[in-house]
């Protein structure tokens, strides 16, 4: 679609497996934030003027 | 081609009069050339106006869900793997289906026709031997057929209907064809090619919704563009909004869509919404070796769970 393959993510976590969660966010975080800010799929807020 | 004509008269007249089916669904000469529309016949009197050519693109399919009464319905041979597709979404049931299987020898397409008069005014079509001779004022031109083909006509691996109670012909023979050059092309191209390619593609858009209405698939009671609480998507023509609605719609469709080509026949701009179906129709075929439709009987990939799906972009 376009997307960067770097801003999506799946993963398979049971309500047990809490450090897994934990891992698999910083992840996710730590890399979407090297992508920096997505310039797809944004929509500005409409202009009043 | 319209030999069919005849002999869908005279089954639609023997049903209805037999008090076999409430109501025939097939087509009938559109108010301009090259447009066929859908026709409702519920009189064994009214049969005459049906008729059978190579502009009856539109997918009859689209009249069956939730209907309650017995119908005959003519299909091509997506048509009826949408009726199957139906069947199997409990949409309508088989046993109130007679099915007027129409072996396709392929749709023509009215942009390709009017491309090929250089826009002129056409008055009437006339269909001989694989050609198509197109007449208007002060000229008369003949196309070869294969020239002037729907996209997805040219491409279809299924013309011969996969359900039917009779039968227009015997069964034609069916080409084998790599539908999917368009695709890798897509594919191919990196993220950001990607996003560019499918804004340019999609920059006509008027967000009309004449394809999700020509579809058979979408006959959801409200549709989720429509709805205000809460407001899935944006309903302006903001980029963004108009791709969302796309992927979205495209994605509804995932192993059901039969690329009978309804959606981009319909578009008043002209705009090929096939490629975000096809791409989903593609990943169906390698993923879980899926053709829409091609029985009633069998669950789609989307609604069933098999242990060993493939599931290798799950971390
Ligand atoms: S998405 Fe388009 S090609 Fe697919 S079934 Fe619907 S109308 Fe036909
Ligand atoms: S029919 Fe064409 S213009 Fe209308 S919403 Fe679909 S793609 Fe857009």
């Amino acid at each position: 679609m376009g997307i960067d393959p770097g801003r999506l993510h799946f993963s398979w976590i049971s309500s047990a497996e809490a450090t897994k969660f934990v891992d698999v966010a910083t992840k996710v975080i730590e890399e979407v934030k090297a992508l920096g800010p997505a310039d797809r799929f944004v929509k500005e807020k409409a202009q009043v003027a | 081609m319209t030999e069919y004509t005849q002999k869908i008269r005279e089954i639609a007249k023997k049903l209805l009069s037999e008090g076999k089916v409430d109501v025939v669904i097939g087509f009938r000469e559109g108010t301009v050339p090259l447009m066929a529309e859908p026709c409702l016949v519920s009189d064994p009197a009214g049969v005459d106006q049906l008729v059978f050519n190579s502009f009856c693109g539109v997918n009859l399919a689209n009249y069956l869900p939730r209907r309650k009464d017995r119908i005959a319905v003519v299909a091509k041979g997506c048509d009826s793997r949408n009726m199957a597709q139906h069947i199997a979404e409990n949409q309508i049931n088989r046993d109130q289906l007679v099915i007027i299987g129409a072996p396709c020898t392929r749709m023509m397409d009215r942009r390709k026709v009017a491309a090929a008069v250089d826009g002129k005014d056409i008055t009437s079509v006339a269909e001989a031997d694989g050609r198509l001779t197109v007449t208007g004022p002060g000229f008369e031109k003949v196309l070869d057929r294969e020239s002037v083909l729907q996209d997805n006509c040219a491409i279809c691996v299924h013309v011969n209907p996969v359900l039917s109670d009779e039968m227009l012909a015997d069964p034609l023979p069916e080409q084998e064809k790599d539908r999917y050059t368009d695709i890798r092309e897509v594919e191919a191209m990196t993220p950001g090619e990607r996003y560019a390619h499918f804004e340019e593609l999609l920059s006509g858009c008027i967000r009309c919704y004449a394809c999700r209405n020509a579809c058979p698939l979408c006959y959801c009671p409200t549709c989720f563009v429509d709805e205000s609480k809460p407001q899935w998507v944006g309903k302006s023509i903001d980029p963004t909004d108009t791709l969302t609605f796309h992927f979205l719609r495209a994605f509804h469709c995932a192993g059901r869509c039969t690329d009978c080509g309804a959606c981009e026949r319909a578009c008043p701009v002209g705009i090929n919404v096939r490629q975000f179906t096809k791409k989903l129709e593609k990943d169906c075929k390698e993923l879980f070796d899926w053709e829409a439709g091609m029985s009633p009987d069998v669950r789609p990939p989307l609604d069933t769970f098999r242990p060993d799906d493939p599931g290798k972009f799950i971390k």
